[in-house]
């Protein structure tokens, strides 16, 4: 039984860091603090104003730490939980509780990444799991590849459609200023790139970039004296099942089929209530799956969903407006920025790419190898 | 339950594969489980070991393209006792190895630095 209310909380800051190449020795927590420093001043708080802290990186253990000292701050409440790029959508949850129970006020969740500068290799080091390593699997993108073979198996499933996921993605990205890639993308081109594995080629996978960011929520009674329209938090669900991709029951059904009734269940609402979808596309078999699982097309039917550009620019459902991790950002643990385009749509600040009345967006994490499944509903006042 | 300090369950699969065995354990109720554990999913009960026949069938599977070599597969494999794990099949193209192909265990040497591992060769036919 979730204790968890509707609207309770709200985003009231958020931002990127500075994004794609950072200069020379820039550290994630440097990324960090001026990710949190940025989503203060557009939240119009101060540092002194925090008093919880949730953050989770590859490239720094013992993150709630690691920033506390970089800021010389104190939080009341602090939460490191690390599930992969999912982490900051459970930090939401956690947010959520804590802020409702008093246990902290004002809290700030935080991510930085230099895998682009240092290497994913150096970034992400794998753990070696005698079951797995021996066979050199290229992780996570060998896991998502099975997935997505699995998916063309059993449904059907074209290279066709993948690829139409990573051009609508494209198609987005060229509409917003901040995305990494600049010039549009074919499926004939996506196709033939350069094969990683099988079914993927380069071009079906995640960018690696540098970047982060951090968001800002506090109570709905104090988000409403802030700065911006507040996105409340409508509702969110949070599952996991399993580590290894070997362990995963089924690779075509992913663990978003729990955590997104949950949310539903927590907000009111049903998919046709959602306006634009935020989600996680560290590969083009990502979107069809959550898709499915997440009740906007029947399980199996992902791909020719999307195909003839339903999830593109114009199409009827507004899927990763800002050009996602295939086109956009793709730091390594993607999830918080998969929530801020959401967060920006809630408060209608995505100019070109603006989806229109957007007052209810879901933003949808993943993270591990279709491990770990996490999503947050946010809304505008007029949903509360 | 028992000892983790004269034998790991990694430990008695590796001796198994020595021997040119798979190795998976069974719960009390006769439900397989793969990975080894000490302890039994779900229940928290006793394991027993049990060595497969060795056949089994592609769940899933992929080529990896490394700079400079050959497609490498990289496969999961369900056995017919009802366990999955990860594996390479062998003496076939990695691009011709397809969902529903019948397979089948052998034990792979390893080497100085990894210990002997299962890997499958096609067994198109076996029942």
């Amino acid at each position: 039984m979730s204790g968890l209310k509707k609207g309770s909380i709200a985003v009231v800051g958020a931002a990127e860091s500075d994004l794609g190449l950072v200069a020379p020795n820039t550290s994630p927590l440097d990324l960090m603090a001026q990710g949190t420093m940025r989503a203060l001043e557009d939240a119009g708080l101060k540092l002194s104003d925090v008093d919880g802290l949730f953050v989770a990186a590859s490239q720094t253990r013992m993150g709630p730490m690691a920033l506390a000292e970089y800021l010389r701050i104190k939080p009341r409440y602090f939460d490191g939980t690390i599930i992969g790029g999912s982490s900051f959508m459970a930090h939401v949850a956690h947010a959520q509780a804590a802020i409702e129970h008093g246990l902290c006020e004002v809290a700030v969740i935080a991510y930085g990444s230099t895998q682009r500068s240092v290497s994913r290799a150096a970034a992400s080091p794998r753990e070696y799991n005698y079951y797995e390593s021996p066979y050199r699997p290229i992780l996570p993108i060998s896991a998502y590849a099975m997935a997505a073979a699995r998916h063309m198996h059993q449904y059907g499933t074209t290279r066709e459609q993948l690829a139409e996921v990573a051009v609508a993605a494209r198609q987005w990205a060229l509409m917003n200023p901040r995305a990494w890639e600049k010039e549009p993308l074919t499926i004939e081109e996506v196709i033939n790139a350069r094969m990683v594995s099988y079914p993927f080629t380069v071009r079906d996978c995640c960018l690696v970039v540098d970047g982060g960011g951090a968001i800002v929520l506090t109570s709905a009674a104090r988000a409403k004296t802030l700065r911006k329209k507040p996105a409340y938090v409508l509702g969110a669900g949070e599952a996991l099942s399993h580590n290894t991709i070997s362990s995963m029951p089924d690779l075509t059904v992913t663990a978003a089929s729990e955590s997104g009734p949950k949310a539903y269940k927590m907000a009111g609402i049903k998919p046709s209530d959602v306006d634009m979808l935020s989600l996680y596309d560290a590969f083009t078999i990502t979107p069809i799956l959550f898709l499915e699982d997440l009740g906007f097309c029947p399980k199996g039917e992902g791909g020719r969903f999307v195909q003839g550009g339903t999830i593109a620019p114009g199409g009827k459902l507004p899927v990763n407006t800002s050009g996602g991790g295939l086109s956009y950002c793709h730091p390594g643990m993607y999830g918080l920025l998969v929530m801020i385009e959401a967060i920006r749509q809630v408060r209608g600040e995505c100019g070109e790419r603006q989806v229109p009345n957007c007052n209810i967006a879901l933003a949808h994490g993943n993270g591990g190898v279709l491990s770990s499944q996490c999503t947050v509903i946010f809304g505008s006042e007029a949903t509360l | 339950m028992q000892s983790l300090t004269e034998k790991s369950p990694l430990g008695t699969y590796i001796e198994h594969v020595k021997k040119g065995e798979l190795a998976y354990q069974v719960t009390e109720d006769g439900k397989a489980v793969f990975y080894p554990r000490a302890v039994a999913p779900v229940t928290g009960g006793d394991l027993e070991w049990r060595v497969s026949k060795g056949l089994g069938t592609v769940y899933s599977t992929t080529a990896m393209y490394f700079k400079g070599e050959a497609p490498l597969n990289v496969a999961l494999i369900d056995m017919d006792e009802g366990f999955r794990l990860m594996s390479r099949v062998e003496d076939i193209d990695a691009m011709q190895v397809k969902i529903g192909m019948r397979v089948k265990f052998r034990a792979h040497p390893g080497d100085e630095k990894q210990a002997p591992y299962p890997v499958f060769t096609p067994a198109e036919g076996a029942k």
